[in-house]
């Protein structure tokens, strides 16, 4: 944390969170008639705030597991409950990836978005206060707070700028996390009050929790509740069913905050909490965890193959990626681990740009089935490389930021479970079966309809918001020591922490203890 | 500089990678503006379909040629795209020297270039090696890399999207480069799958027709299946050894048996699943379908990526692995079944194909055969031999087919050629002497490398009797329909159609030079590697065996020790029967296709469901498809459909109606003040905690 001073250093995050809500009540005092000043001023409000998150990165100290930047201050002291946050290396890149994203999407809606902008653009900075503020809340109160926060904006931008089945979309998606978020307040709740009957003292401080024995019992219940908000929110199958819904019906834009952020507080959740909180319940429930993941990688990838639009098709791949991610974590090794963690970044990469392609395209025609196109290449040349490379991008092709990722998770994952590693590399045929798929039915053949004859290529604006993501693609696949050299030490305190307890667990447990009698009162 | 040229030994690969970048640009920022002008236009119909494109043009200068005065950007192109590979020759030979100038023991050189991956103990380096393996693997990507690129320049001389050709056939050279000189088995999967990309997007070069677009996708999806095989070995490989390093590994394969680590189980689990990836990209049974449909792709590509060099990498990886392999008889019997029996198998389909380049497809995929028969019998180094003269010889074949397509504006079929020797003489000669090769004529490269094959089969202690009578055979039937693509090709009276009769004409220098200098390496390209029989009557010794005994020397043992005890009565008869047998092949291509030319089709009538099953390549394709490929989308299908939407979003749904239901006599409860519903989801939340901790 050298070179920045330590009054920005230790206000830094702050700063993060709160940025873009000072950007959205700038919005406020501007003119609703002059939509591009609108536009213009949050992209910049979001581009400032990328610039201002590049010195986290920066001067983020690879070296240690502690938390870094930390700020702390007490909120609602009768309660114990604190505004307190930090950066590790598992929460770094996520927030990186959030910052980096936004300006993207902004500029993407420059031409998708044309009724209530103003409205829009506040939705979206809201939507990053959320979302940054999740990855960086160390206090579990404050988690929930942003958790639930990310929720309102959300609902509306796919209720009020979405598809014509956007009501319904906006409702499931929202009911969906909605219900998991209240499992999790009843498990938050449980664990305060079991930190205080152990400790004394009342707090929701994550580190604090960290520190404390919790039986295994009240480890499966409260596991269970986490896990299940996550599992919602990932989503895991077989909860999954309000994603493609929600995708369909979501501005371009929308999608992509979707897809790449949003989902990622799911699996980001199970790596922060759920797993180590709660480290024997995780490693007795793998099997159950680890088995989801794996049928949602090749379930969600059957699926996927025999979509006939485009973001149906890309919506329920993310099921089978976010199933690679799942089992990367669950894997509780460091290669898994770290791959999980590389997969959520490169996840939101190529599946985000995957979701500006489609809606550049959608922008043009306004259809997504894959049998209104064909051909494409001949008129939109640059629009195919791009798309190309995403796509190779997304089965994982070495070089490019999906393969490092999903080596690393199926490398560690064989450690832990051999049988599901088998069929999670299954899931690396099948991407390419439906990712090369759609784009020969979409970019090759010849130009048979008429409509399609006369597209423009890509514009300087598009070019502008994707080029950014073409970097990232090559940058993790070439030099992936960047993100994995400040997520080591992160990663090895939590697997060292999750091992240590487990291990006393197992020393203090009968030998030959079925493992329902851990969690039941099983009776003869 | 400690080393000399070997620490510019990146250049090797960072060569063609330039020219990715150089004629990527020019792709990107000069030929892609002219390819949108013309399809605006709306006459870019024809500029890259298949044959209009290569061949068409060829003869109709006059045509639409006004609109083909060569741009600038493309002589640059021209120029750019083998120049690199050039470069990247010379760069190798230079360092291939150096390499060989230090004792055999000590010609081992590693360059690490950056991390590439390491997260906890695992760690791969992006690292080159260079030793006598990958040595002659360099040598011939970038040298007969260099005649397919400079022939390119004349095939591809009046296909539009010439910067995109080159960029496509860079990269490949790059890729092949990473994935031969890399110093572990990560490394070689980015080659390995950085070459499928290539052939992907070389296969589907002409991407607005279906047969090519299809053809790539199944070529990268097939390949995929054998990628699960090496990715799991791989996976299996690190858990065992701790490392992907070539050089650790098999450093600790002694140690790790001694100690009961590495079984003959595991070692045996790791190779197969390797050799199930070499199965994929060496089109082996059962994955070999997707070579056959590769012929989609511009000719150059067929030879320089679908025989001289993609396709053998399968082989160069078991060969690198021979140390594990040799582990597990299982697995080296394996290798020796599948290879034998993928090269009769194929070599059957051979004779019955009348498009010429589908002839050479399923004889490449029946010559990989010979290399892997080859390594499963432990002969790596008589393996990698035929992989090199087959280069030499395979990639002059698929050249000169090219030059006779070229010439006959894009005709495919043979029973639509007939004596174009007098037309196309360089063409003819050059093929002839490829034909001599892979038929096994003496003197020839083919026939050293084919006879040491063959020999090892029988003599090896992981060799049979049986392994040697399939080999042989398929020798035959080789010579067979090779020499009836060249009696149906060059010999007889014309069948060409009238127009196309009219434009045949000999190609240009650009590619018949490079069909010259073939012909020379498939003469001479055997001399280094003699065995021994032969080459101490002329007191040649066998460099090639010498060359390669560092990476081999445990694993040729075996096989030179059943040489050693072998009586030399034996070695002198086999030979001879095995060129009797290949002779036999030629006589009866003789006999059928310049003598009694009406005969084969008698043959082919008596025995119509034989005929139509081989002709139809045993209807694999239609079995895979059957029972794999509509299972599969079917269920997927029904997934969606039944499971995805009717039952697990219609219980959401239920259950979501259900609560409606509910909602609806509970409205009283709804008072719609904020807080109210707050304060009843915190109570009702203490309430569950308390329930839970009081118990």
């Amino acid at each position: 944390m050298t070179g920045i001073p330590a009054m920005l250093s230790s206000n830094l995050l702050s700063v993060l969170i709160f940025f873009p809500l000072a950007g959205a009540l700038l919005l406020f005092f501007l003119p609703r008639e002059n939509p591009r000043l609108i536009r213009n001023a949050t992209f910049l409000v979001t581009l400032a705030e990328f610039f201002l998150s590049l010195p986290v990165a920066l001067n983020f100290d690879g070296a240690t597991a502690a938390m870094q930047f930390v700020s702390r201050a007490p909120w609602i002291p009768a309660y114990g409950i604190e505004y307190s946050v930090g950066v590790d290396g598992i929460s770094l890149w996520l927030v990186m990836l959030t910052t980096f994203l936004m300006p993207i999407a902004i500029l993407s809606t420059y031409a998708a978005v044309e009724k209530h902008v103003k409205e829009f653009m506040i939705f979206m900075l809201v939507l990053e206060v959320g979302m940054v503020g999740v990855f960086l809340a160390v206090d579990l109160f404050l988690f929930y707070i942003f958790w639930e926060l990310v929720l309102i904006p959300m609902y509306f931008l796919i209720g009020v700028w979405g598809g014509e089945r956007r009501i319904y979309a906006a409702i499931k998606f929202f009911l969906y996390t909605f219900a998991g978020s209240v499992l999790m307040l009843v498990a938050i709740i449980a664990l305060y009050f079991h930190h205080h009957q152990v400790t004394g003292v009342y707090s929701t401080d994550l580190l604090r929790l960290y520190a404390i024995d919790i039986p295994v019992k009240l480890q499966f219940w409260m596991f269970a509740a986490f896990a299940l908000a996550f599992a919602f929110k990932v989503p895991m199958f077989p909860f999954h069913t309000w994603l493609p819904d929600a995708h369909v019906e979501a501005p371009t834009s929308g999608s992509v905050i979707l897809a790449a952020v949003l989902l990622k507080m799911g699996t980001y959740g199970f790596l922060r909490f759920a797993m180590p909180l709660f480290p024997v319940a995780a490693y007795d429930l793998m099997p159950v965890v680890g088995g989801l993941a794996v049928i949602g990688i090749i379930y969600g990838a059957l699926v996927a193959m025999v979509q006939k639009d485009m973001k149906k098709l890309v919506a329920y791949s993310s099921v089978s990626h976010l199933g690679f991610v799942m089992l990367g974590l669950f894997a509780f090794n460091l290669q898994g681990i770290e791959g999980g963690i590389l997969q959520m970044i490169n996840h939101g990469v190529s599946t985000g740009a995957l979701f500006l392609i489609v809606g550049i395209i959608y922008e043009r025609r306004h259809t997504r089935l894959i049998s209104e196109f064909g051909g494409l290449s001949k008129v939109l040349p640059l629009y195919a490389a791009v798309f190309m490379i995403v796509t190779l991008s997304s089965i994982g092709l070495p070089g490019m930021n999906g393969f490092v990722g999903e080596f690393l998770i199926m490398l560690g994952a064989f450690k832990t479970s051999r049988v599901l590693t088998v069929f999670a590399a299954s899931g690396v045929i099948l991407a390419a079966v439906y990712m090369l798929w759609m784009f020969q039915r979409v970019m090759f053949g010849k130009v048979t309809n008429e409509k399609n004859l006369r597209l423009p290529d890509l514009n300087a604006r598009e070019v502008a918001y994707l080029l950014p993501l073409l970097v990232m693609i090559f940058w993790i696949g070439v030099y992936p020591q960047t993100f994995l050299r400040k997520m080591d030490a992160s990663v090895k305190a939590v697997v060292v922490r999750m091992e240590t307890k487990r291990q006393a667990a197992l020393a203090a447990r009968p030998a030959g203890e079925p493992l329902l009698a851990r969690y039941f009162d099983v009776r003869k | 500089m400690v080393n000399g040229i070997l620490d510019y030994l990146w250049l090797v690969p960072a060569l063609p990678l330039l020219g990715v970048v150089l004629n990527g640009a020019i792709a990107l920022f000069a030929e892609r503006p002219l390819l949108l002008a013309e399809a605006a236009r709306g006459d870019g119909g024809h500029g890259t379909s298949p044959h209009g494109a290569s061949s068409h043009g060829a003869d109709t200068h006059g045509g639409h040629g006004d609109s083909h005065a060569p741009a600038a950007y493309r002589k640059l192109v021209a120029f750019i795209g083998p120049a690199v590979v050039a470069g990247a020759f010379l760069v190798s030979l230079l360092s291939v020297l150096a390499l060989a100038a230090r004792a055999p023991h000590d010609r081992l050189f590693v360059q690490v270039l950056f991390p590439w991956i390491q997260a906890g103990g695992f760690s791969a380096p992006a690292a080159l090696q260079l030793d006598p393996l990958s040595s002659v693997m360099i040598l011939v990507v970038t040298g007969v890399g260099f005649l397919i690129h400079v022939y390119s320049v004349g095939y591809m001389s009046h296909e539009k999207a010439v910067a995109r050709y080159f960029v496509y056939l860079n990269l490949f050279t790059f890729a092949m480069l990473t994935l031969v000189l890399g110093d572990n088995y990560l490394l070689m999967f980015v080659g390995w799958e950085g070459v499928g990309l290539c052939s992907y997007l070389l296969i589907g070069f002409w991407y607005e027709k279906k047969s090519a677009s299809d053809a790539g996708k199944k070529a990268f999806i097939v390949n995929r299946i054998g990628d699960f095989g090496f990715l799991l070995g791989m996976f299996l490989l690190f858990w065992t050894f701790g490392t992907l390093s070539y050089t650790e590994v098999f450093a600790k394969v002694p140690l790790l048996s001694a100690n009961g680590t590495l079984t003959t189980g595991i070692a045996t689990a790791i190779t197969l699943l390797l050799f199930l990836g070499a199965t994929g990209k060496s089109a082996q049974i059962p994955l070999y379908v997707w070579l056959p449909d590769a012929m989609e792709g511009p000719t150059p590509v067929s030879a320089l990526i679908h025989a001289a060099t993609m396709v053998t990498a399968g082989v160069y990886m078991v060969a690198r692995s021979n140390a594990l392999f040799l582990l597990s008889p299982v697995s080296m019997a394996v290798v020796a079944v599948v290879g034998a029996a993928t090269a009769i198998f194929s070599a059957t389909i051979g004779i019955t194909q009348n498009d010429i380049k589908r002839v050479l497809a399923y004889s490449t995929v029946s010559q990989l055969g010979y290399m892997f028969l080859a390594c499963g019998v432990g002969a790596f180094t008589a393996g990698i031999f035929h992989l090199m003269t087959h280069a030499f010889f395979k990639a002059l074949l698929f050249l000169g087919s090219g030059s006779v397509i070229h010439a006959l504006s894009g005709e495919q079929d043979m029973r639509k050629m007939g004596g174009l020797k007098k037309y196309l003489p360089i063409t003819f000669a050059t093929m002839f002497v490829a034909t001599l090769a892979i038929a096994g004529i003496p003197g020839l490269s083919g026939f050293f490398s084919k006879d040491e094959i063959l020999w090892q089969a029988f003599s090896s202690p992981h060799g049979s009797v049986l392994l040697w009578a399939i080999g042989a055979l398929a020798a035959g039937i080789t010579a067979f329909y090779m020499f009836r693509l060249v009696f149906l090709t060059f010999f007889g009276a014309s069948r060409m159609e009238p127009q196309v009769e009219k434009h045949v004409h000999e190609s240009p220098f650009s590619m018949t030079v490079p069909l010259m200098l073939l012909a020379v390496l498939s003469i001479v390209g055997g001399w280094i590697g003699m065995p021994a029989l032969i080459g101490d009557l002329f007191h040649l010794p066998n460099h090639f065996e010498a060359w390669l005994a560092p990476v081999f020397g445990h694993g040729a043992e075996g096989a030179a020790h059943g040489a050693e005890h072998a009586p030399v009565a034996l070695e002198w008869g086999l030979m001879a029967a095995s060129v009797a047998v290949a002779l036999c092949g030629i006589a009866l291509a003789y006999a059928l296709y310049r003598v009694r030319t009406d005969t084969p089709k008698k043959i082919a009538d008596s025995v119509p469901g034989l005929y139509d099953w081989v002709s139809h390549k045993y209807y694999v394709d239609e079995i895979y498809d059957l029972f794999i490929v509509r299972r599969i989308v079917n269920g997927s299908i029904w997934l969606w459909q039944a499971f995805d939407a009717a039952f697990i979003d219609g219980a959401v749904n239920g259950i979501a109606a259900t609560v409606r239901g509910a909602g609806d006599r509970l409205r009283r409860v709804q008072t719609g003040v904020v807080g109210g519903y707050a304060f009843s989801l915190l109570l009702g939340a203490i309430v569950i905690v308390g329930y839970f901790l009081a118990r």
